[in-house]
């Protein structure tokens, strides 16, 4: 019971609508910077190289190299102040935590091979989606005539 | 002078701790605390009782679980079956409610920043000096015989005795502490929960005190009116 008014208090901040991404993705963040009143976004562009937590407490670093020198930014998935996220390139990681990165130097060595699998599953569900949508309510017809059918059968009976 | 909710106080009851996202994006840790009905079951006097008080019922339970002296009292009032009965001291005999009122809690968080909060801290067991009372540890290795011991406890034949309140092991935790400025994040009138910042007191479903006030001693008050 305690844990379900907890569990509450925490939907009501949680981001339904969040892009999915996984570790190894090249995202970009749009993070939500406020100068005195100003409002402004600043996008942060990097790896996905850790993801953390769960619930309102979900995290996921980002590591990005920039002239020699790497920066790593954590943020909330959850917090208002991340705005948006855009998978810019789907990585393959072999592993859930790519710390392995910070000890490679180099733009080729610090790549990942393009996941075609995870890419080609995808592709494929948006088309079933798609498909499952058109077709619905037509499946919805032929279930209202079939239920249709079978009352008229069963006073007969 | 007429008396507010906020110059007694309500009882509530600890449902747990989250966390929750502020205006700026940073993270507030949350203590969760649900406020069940509270009912005024008596109001002491200074004529009757030599002090002045609000005494507060909440928890309602099953008749048979309710002490017999306490339930007939109840019935007497005319009020549900309360299980638990908490005092709050005021300063001066409270005008304005009467037995059988329910405290408007609302009114109580209303423009409240911070609260004092009194609960029963998690008992600990019987511990050492060092968890107990932060004493330092000895050296782990090298020979050292003494490694959470808490050393010498004084002197030698001088005062040949242990002074009173030398720090010892014992029993830990299970004490009333209170938090003087709790800070009063938000309060949900509509589920009845308020959340705290921070940690208070206690384990989850124990019971909370919330008063507006703190006030350390209430021995000059009232004395002889």
């Amino acid at each position: 019971m305690s844990q379900e008014t907890l569990r509450k208090i925490e939907a009501s901040q949680l981001k339904t609508d969040f892009t999915d991404f996984q570790v190894g993705d090249n995202v970009c963040v749009k993070v939500l910077i406020r100068e005195g009143t100003k409002e402004r976004t600043q996008n942060f562009e990097g790896m996905v190289i850790a993801i953390k937590g769960g619930g309102i407490n979900k995290s996921f670093t980002v590591r990005r190299t920039f002239q020699g020198i790497a920066i790593e930014r954590t943020f909330m998935v959850h917090s208002p102040k991340v705005v948006e996220l855009k998978v810019l390139r789907k990585g393959k990681a072999r592993r859930a935590k790519l710390y392995y990165m910070r000890d490679r130097i180099g733009t080729k060595k610090t790549r990942l091979r393009e996941d075609s699998a995870r890419i080609a599953k995808e592709f494929k569900q948006k088309l079933i989606d798609q498909e499952s949508k058109e077709s619905k309510p037509k499946a919805k017809k032929e279930a209202a005539a079939k239920t249709a059918v079978e009352e008229a059968a069963t006073p007969a009976s | 002078m007429a008396t507010t909710t906020q110059d007694y106080g309500v009882v509530g009851k600890k449902v747990g701790m989250t966390q929750i996202f502020g205006e700026d994006g940073d993270v507030i840790p949350v203590t969760v605390v649900e406020i069940s009905e509270n009912i005024v079951t008596d109001i002491k006097t200074q004529a009757r009782d030599g002090y002045t008080a609000v005494q507060v019922g909440n928890f309602t339970k099953r008749d048979k679980l309710v002490k017999k002296p306490q339930l007939a009292k109840l019935q007497k009032d005319n009020l549900p079956s309360l299980s638990k009965f908490f005092e709050f001291r005021t300063y001066e005999t409270v005008e304005g409610i009467k037995v059988g009122d329910a405290i408007d809690i609302e009114a109580f968080f209303k423009d409240l920043k911070t609260v004092k909060v009194t609960g029963t801290s998690i008992g600990k067991g019987f511990q050492g000096g060092v968890k107990r009372h932060n004493m330092s540890v000895g050296r782990r290795s090298h020979g050292s015989k003494s490694k959470r011991q808490v050393g010498s406890s004084g002197a030698g034949t001088d005062p040949g005795r242990v002074f009173k309140g030398k720090r010892m092991p014992g029993r830990m935790g299970n004490k009333q502490i209170s938090i003087n400025k709790a800070k009063v994040v938000k309060y949900d009138a509509e589920n009845r929960l308020v959340l705290l910042r921070g940690p208070v007191p206690g384990k989850k479903g124990s019971i909370l005190r919330f008063s507006a006030r703190c006030v350390k001693s209430w021995n000059h008050y009232n004395k002889d009116a």
